[in-house]
């Protein structure tokens, strides 16, 4: 029998990555007036060591090929498209597809991009791994790759969401990463990336910072948006298979991003394909209780890059809100701000309630528990198809799995579990 | 002549390290910001470094963030830290103020707006933390066409190759930080001070400050047998916090810095 060799021609293209499509970011990292490197000047060298490795390694045979057989072996990679008949159905309109990113191994997106980025760690010859998390999934998706990697993991979560996601915090260290509570500023997403910075910046030379989410300095925005684009790779393949034709619209969850941006960015360059990102609209967007940047903040500078983002008048960063928690951030990936200016995507948002009853909706008409995020997608996405005719397609990322978010759910409803 | 370099000039003239306090603005209110800029000046301060408070100072350790959240509590805004420098200047015309803090608040106050208002209140120095040379372009021709010079770090991981283009890029001085870390973090390595100094000196002529883990009158000679300039922040932050009277507090904070200093430059005029 042949064993398997290192040939690229091997690996299907939906796991190349790495392709420039649209020319974005220019070197510097900017996204038109967004992206760049806010950043002290001490991780700087890191940043531009970063950059280069990358540009290196993602055109190297051996990391494109352990990069795709960590995908489909560990991953569990291609992720099928489901389509929700019962749902569409219930709205008489265009037909619902999902891209299942929940049945990945850990339950969500997320591990697309750690397994990418804990590669490069390794290539890189760096020993030690830190992330930030606001529900736990992407310090989940680490603490994995790194238990695989044999890598020190140590994952920075704000004490109020330890407290929201009790789960995973323990999931975490079974997988053996050190969990460290930051108790400074509002003490959720946005400190503790605050905090995964200070410790690069302390431990510069020996770690290696796996950013979550396609914000942050350059080249973070560029290589989480590659690793996770296998994501619309597949889509796209999939969808000419099995639907002999590209879908009407994509939508898909914004808080950071990345799985947006991740189903995006292979459907950049089909202008017939609409694009939807859905934000957190909390208790709705005319007042302070939500995270939707796009929708109701403007441009400014925070973790790293300029973006949309939402602050007081005085320019400090506000507090944001959101049932999900990996909704929960200020800002956004400055590529998606480039997406929204130059109009080749509209970000809409929904609601707390209308996540909800989303979340509800899938579950007891599919048997699919969404993700609280994936239901802010589900939701726009119920309330785009009843626009649309039943000849007409809408592909939905289901970025994560619902089972992290019971006890949440549980809660708002009054019921004990 | 700028105060920045008037203030240099005078001191390299007097053999005396410039020393230079950080204070987060408008922690404990603006009242108490402005009594100690004034002690600190009085009790050997050369220049003051103003802390712009910002609600993510990821450059910053835990003293600060928690200056900077006691600052926003209390109501302090940039346009708060401007009127705090126009107070000052009313009873000192001399003493240099250098701006620190990070993009955000000056992004929503509109960069033109903050440089005209900046000038006029009499800052004469900026530094932005997360606005490394890449991004300071534009700001940077603002800020200059006002007469603030903009103030750049340089890194103990700076290439040399970056540390010549920063250096090209500065005006005012060159703050150099002296340790792999944020504000206020362990301590000072001396041994790792003297050969990055003395190469960045190679790429500019602009005096040099040292910062970042200087906490006592020994770590301020050690860096001054090396650097024009000494800067000082989290130490005198965390004592000022605990102070009932910030203005006794600042000045026996800053005393025995200011003797050591000059104490070290007697011995070697000597």
């Amino acid at each position: 029998m042949q064993k398997s060799t290192n040939r690229l021609d091997n690996i299907p293209d939906a796991w190349q990555f790495g392709q420039n499509l649209n020319q974005q970011p220019d070197s510097a990292g900017h996204f038109g007036d967004y992206g760049g490197s806010y950043v002290s000047e001490t991780l700087m060298a890191s940043l531009d060591e970063l950059k280069k490795s990358y540009l290196r390694w993602r055109q190297d045979p051996e990391f494109v090929r352990r990069f795709a057989r960590d995908l489909k072996d560990y991953v569990g990679r291609p992720s099928p498209l489901y389509e929700a008949r019962r749902l569409s159905e219930s709205i008489g309109g265009a037909r619902i597809i999902l891209k299942r990113e929940d049945l990945n191994h850990t339950g969500a997106h997320k591990i697309n991009n750690t397994v990418g980025q804990a590669l490069l760690a390794e290539f890189m010859g760096k020993k030690r791994v830190i992330a930030e998390t606001g529900a736990g999934q992407h310090g989940v998706a680490t603490a994995t790759i790194a238990a695989r990697l044999g890598l020190e993991c140590v994952v920075y979560m704000g004490e109020v969401d330890i407290q929201r996601q009790a789960i995973n915090v323990f999931r975490m260290r079974l997988l053996g990463a050190q969990v460290r509570s930051v108790d400074s500023g509002s003490k959720t997403l946005k400190d503790a990336m605050n905090e995964a910075l200070r410790d690069w910046v302390t431990n510069v030379d020996d770690t290696f910072y796996v950013i979550g989410t396609v914000a942050g300095p350059h080249p973070y925005p560029m290589l989480v948006r590659d690793f996770n684009s296998v994501i619309g790779r597949e889509s796209r393949e999939q969808m000419q298979q099995q639907y002999d034709g590209l879908p009407d619209a994509l939508v898909a969850c914004v808080g950071g991003g990345s799985n947006a941006m991740g189903l995006f960015y292979p459907f950049i360059n089909d202008p017939d394909v609409a694009m939807y990102g859905v934000e957190a609209g909390g208790e709705g967007t005319d007042g302070t209780q939500h995270a939707a940047s796009l929708g109701g903040g403007r441009p400014g500078v925070l973790h790293g890059s300029r973006t949309y983002l939402l602050d007081d008048d005085a320019g400090q960063i506000r507090e944001t809100h959101s049932v999900s928690a990996g909704l929960d951030y200020p800002g956004v990936g400055p590529e998606h701000s480039w997406l929204k200016d130059s109009g080749r995507a509209h970000y809409v948002s929904v609601t707390d309630q209308e996540a909800l009853q989303a979340f509800h909706q899938l579950t007891r008409l599919e048997g699919i528990l969404p993700a609280l995020e994936s239901a802010h997608a589900i939701a726009y996405a119920t309330r785009l198809a009843a626009t649309m005719s039943p000849e007409q397609t809408i592909l939905v990322n289901l970025s994560g799995r619902g089972d992290k978010d019971v006890h949440t759910v549980a809660a708002l409803e009054g019921i004990e579990v | 002549m700028s105060r920045i370099a008037a203030c240099y000039a005078a001191c390299a003239e007097a053999r005396r390290s410039v020393l230079i306090p950080f204070i987060t603005a408008g922690d404990g209110g603006a009242d108490k910001t402005l009594s100690a800029m004034q002690a600190l000046v009085r009790h050997g301060a050369d220049i003051i470094e103003l802390g712009m408070p910002f609600s993510d100072p990821m450059a910053d350790g835990p003293v600060i963030q928690k200056a900077c959240e006691r600052a926003i509590a209390a109501g302090m805004t940039l346009r708060g830290v401007l009127e705090l420098v126009r107070e000052f200047r009313r009873g000192d015309q001399s003493t240099p103020i250098v701006l620190m803090g990070y993009m955000n608040p000056i992004e929503r106050y509109g960069h033109n707006e903050f440089a005209r208002d900046a000038a006029e209140a009499g800052v004469d120095g900026v530094l932005l933390v997360d606005c490394p040379p890449e991004e300071a372009e534009s700001i940077q021709a603002i800020l200059a066409s006002q007469q603030i010079d903009q103030i750049f770090l340089i890194a103990p991981t700076s290439t040399e190759q970056r540390i010549a283009s920063i250096c090209a890029m500065s005006s005012g001085f060159v703050y150099y930080v002296s340790l792999k870390g944020v504000t206020g973090a362990a301590s000072l390595d001396q041994a790792a001070l003297a050969q990055p100094v003395a190469s960045l000196r190679q790429h500019t002529r602009l005096p040099v400050a040292v910062g970042f883990g200087i906490k006592s009158p020994v770590d301020a000679v050690t860096v001054a047998a090396h650097a024009d300039a000494v800067v000082i922040g989290s130490a005198l932050v965390e004592c000022l916090r605990q102070a009932d009277d910030v203005a006794v507090a600042a000045a026996d904070f800053l005393r025995p810095i200011r003797a050591a200093l000059d104490d070290r430059a007697a011995a070697v005029t000597a």
